[in-house]
């Protein structure tokens, strides 16, 4: 095989991960489809009276972005760009850092509407589902810390560095993650 | 921008691990051999506390209405058996020798990831720590079955914090398990020695590399079960709360979608021990090595598609049940083509009764009854007349002692030489095989017929009833055999290893590149490894004059 074996190591990982990510997921979903165990039956708060899609989605859009500028940043790596990489990475980072902040604020929002985990099934999965991918995000952005603090001491002259490929697939993983869970959670709400 | 020296250069020279014995050298161990039998010694010592808690429950049950043992205490006892032996022994006996014997197999210095190896059995030791400690607390340990069904498991029923620390253990065994599961794909994916090609690697190899990947898919199935049983405890939320909608059902769902396929992580590799040993103590190869693998690839997929048999009694409905038995059936057929591929194998061999042997030859007896009681499981009537009575747990037993534990035993008599340099004495272990076989199917087999007169399990006691206090006197004499037995084989370590014969390279003449080594190899495992031509590497060096076939699958039948 010709793939290193770090970069080989985040791609299980990351393939384990899903399963976790997919019964959560499916819970979401069977809780949001059995309406007579569903969310609305209890006449408590919803994804569609609670939840902002368009402010969510511009967040979302937001950490799209970072996938992009992490992608250039292995890009910058490989054609052995130093001062680029650092660069594309200190964007990420930002950008990431944005996206954790849109989800604080939502979460501050609700908890001041009174929408708790142990509310109802819906409080219970949307923190649930959330609160693990924001989790990973977090995890993520630690890494990319390291990442650039690594960097600027002057690391990763390229053009390879297992580091920087496996950590740009976990945030892509991230990303797409992401992707499912505001279509699961925000987009079948305004369905 | 240059390289900025944070921390000022030093002369001393990084501390070498010695070749000495001490206690240190081995906790700060990553070379895969010293965490092999570390996961040795873990897994012995958690047999014996598992084997106690069920002896003490067997001298419970020995006669009608007993109280030796008061219920709360049995109900907890039955509940860390089960998770002690599946979590805490199977599991780690069977990963530990995947871990010892992989890289030697495949002619590796050790596995991918040597301190993640490490990180794995630190955290599954550490999870049988988290499930021992509410034992020594106020509240008991956990008492609420080995699966932990909603809403018994939630907090309004179960206040005390047992549950709580057996999901946080689970929790980490589980991140153990993948983690190791992880590392042994990457391990046989990526070291194998020049010329082993994927259908050069023993059969051992590639069951666990079946087995790994279950690792890696099942257990994040019950890691994400596990922390939203955690949420509902710790955070009051409601996944599997019935009284705020949420549905007790689905927790049985995520459980046995986890649950199956962990079946075949306790089996598998079990299979890959007697893939070894029948071959080698009946002088011919494997018969049908493409079999084999493609049966286990099999297995391997059709583990994710048939937790529903473990759910019949609660009313799926008819579809689900038909789809769930049908599955389930199908798994019998790769099983089966194992079986005629282990009796092909020896059938016309030369073959050699070692300990190992016996207890290869006693598995696949036990495993085809266990596995007869599961093929009978499968058709939902069949379970709905005898789910949670004591035909379940017989049928458990003989599935994961007498196939998964017997595999074991079979591979230490077999692979205690290379790991020690000593072999097991054969005396005290024929001994030990007889007793345990006798004590294992007086044990349970009785069980199936308790369990057919009607008898539940997990009751801590039972009214005077016909048949059933001669039946159950005749199970617990059979644990105490059993217990006997492991105490003669504990014995056989502990003579072995002061006064074992020498066993030299290669005890058993046997042809996988383990046995190249040194007995117990160097920390580099092997000074030159040679060029790899077939599955039988030791073969060719031995008879230069007649060599496999290269790809020689199914030579047993011509040579
Ligand atoms: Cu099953």
């Amino acid at each position: 095989m010709n793939i290193e074996k770090n970069k080989l190591l985040m791609m299980f990982f990351l393939a384990s991960e899903s399963m976790f990510f997919i019964v959560l997921i499916l819970t979401y979903a069977y809780y949001r489809s059995t309406a007579a165990v569903g969310f609305e039956s209890t006449g408590g708060p919803t994804a569609l009276t609670s939840l902002n899609p368009i402010r969510t989605g511009i967040f979302t859009l937001i950490l799209i972005l970072s996938s992009f500028t992490v992608w250039l940043g292995v890009k910058s790596l490989k054609s052995k760009r130093h001062s680029m990489l650092c660069f594309w990475l200190f964007i990420t980072i930002v950008l990431g850092a944005l996206f954790l902040y849109g989800q604080g604020t939502e979460w501050w929002g609700m908890i001041k509407q009174d929408i708790t985990i142990s509310r109802d099934l819906f409080g219970t999965t949307f923190y649930t589902l959330t609160g693990f991918h924001g989790f990973h995000v977090t995890v993520g952005l630690i890494m990319l810390l390291i990442l650039f603090g690594l960097a600027l001491a002057g690391d990763f002259r390229g053009p390879k560095s297992a580091g920087i490929e496996s950590i740009s697939l976990y945030w892509h993983f991230v990303d797409v993650v992401w992707i499912v869970v505001y279509s699961v959670i925000y987009l079948w709400a305004v369905l | 921008m240059s390289r900025i020296p944070w921390v000022p250069e030093t002369t001393e020279p990084l501390p070498r691990v010695g070749e000495s014995e001490g206690l240190l050298t081995w906790a700060a161990s990553v070379d895969h051999k010293q965490i092999g039998i570390m996961y040795f010694i873990a897994a012995l010592s958690f047999f014996c506390i598992g084997g106690l808690e069920a002896l003490l429950m067997r001298i419970q049950l020995s006669r009608p209405d007993n109280n030796f043992i008061d219920p709360e205490l049995f109900n907890q006892l039955f509940t860390m058996h089960g998770t002690t032996m599946v979590f805490l022994v199977i599991m780690p006996f069977l990963i530990g020798l995947g871990v010892y014997l992989i890289p030697l197999m495949i002619g590796a210095r050790d596995m991918a990831f040597p301190r993640l190896n490490a990180l794995s059995f630190w955290v599954v030791v550490f999870g049988g720590l988290l499930l021992y400690y509410p034992f020594i607390t106020q509240s008991g340990a956990t008492d609420v079955g080995w699966f932990a069904y909603t809403p018994l498991s939630e907090k309004p029923y179960s206040l005390n914090n047992g549950p709580t620390y057996w999901a946080l253990a689970l929790l980490c065994t589980g991140i153990g398990s993948v983690a190791s599961g992880i590392n042994n794909i990457i391990t046989i994916i990526t070291l194998r020695a020049p010329g082993m090609t994927m259908r050069r690697i023993p059969l051992f190899v590639w069951l666990l590399l079946v087995t790994s990947f279950l690792l890696a898919f099942a257990i994040p199935i019950l890691n994400a079960g596990l922390v939203t049983l955690l949420l509902d405890r710790i955070l009051e939320a409601n996944f599997f709360a019935p009284s705020s909608g949420g549905s007790a059902i689905l927790w049985q769902n995520v459980f046995w979608g986890f649950g199956h396929p962990e079946v075949y992580i306790l089996v598998l590799p079990a299979f890959a021990i007697i893939c070894e040993v029948i071959p080698v103590f009946s002088r011919q190869p494997i018969f049908g090595y493409g079999f084999m693998v493609g049966s286990a690839i099999a297995i391997g997929l059709l583990a994710f598609g048939v937790w529903g048999h473990h759910m019949f009694a609660v009313g799926l409905g008819v579809p689900f049940n038909t789809y769930f038995s049908l599955a389930s059936m199908l798994i019998a057929v790769p099983t089966g083509v194992k079986i005629f591929t282990w009796i092909a194998t020896m059938w016309g061999g030369k073959i050699y009764f070692a300990t190992a042997m016996m207890f290869a030859t006693a598995f696949v007896i036990e495993f085809v009854i266990g596995g007869l009681s599961g093929v009978a499981f499968a058709a939902a009537p069949l379970t709905w007349q005898l789910t949670d009575s004591y035909f379940v747990v017989a049928h458990i037993h003989y599935v994961l002692f007498g196939g998964s534990m017997f595999a074991i035993f079979a591979g230490i008599y077999y692979w205690f030489p290379k790991w020690t340099g000593r072999m097991l004495s054969e005396r005290i272990g024929k001994c030990h095989f007889w007793l345990m076989l006798i004590g294992f199917n007086l044990t349970f087999l009785f069980q199936h017929m308790v369990g057919l007169l009607g008898m539940p399990r997990r009751v801590y006691t039972y009214p005077d009833l016909p048949s059933w206090n001669w039946l159950n006197l005749l199970s617990t004499i059979g644990a105490c055999v059993l217990g006997f037995s492991v105490l003669i084989f504990i014995f056989n370590i502990f003579f072995s290893l002061r006064k074992g014969k020498i066993a030299g390279n290669n005890p058993w003449n046997a042809w996988t590149l383990e046995w190249l080594a040194a007995s117990p190899p160097p920390v580099h495992n092997f000074d030159e490894v040679p060029r790899i031509h077939s599955a039988r590497p030791l073969w060719d060096l031995a008879h230069p004059d007649m060599p496999d076939e290269p790809e020689s699958f199914n030579t047993g039948v011509t040579r």
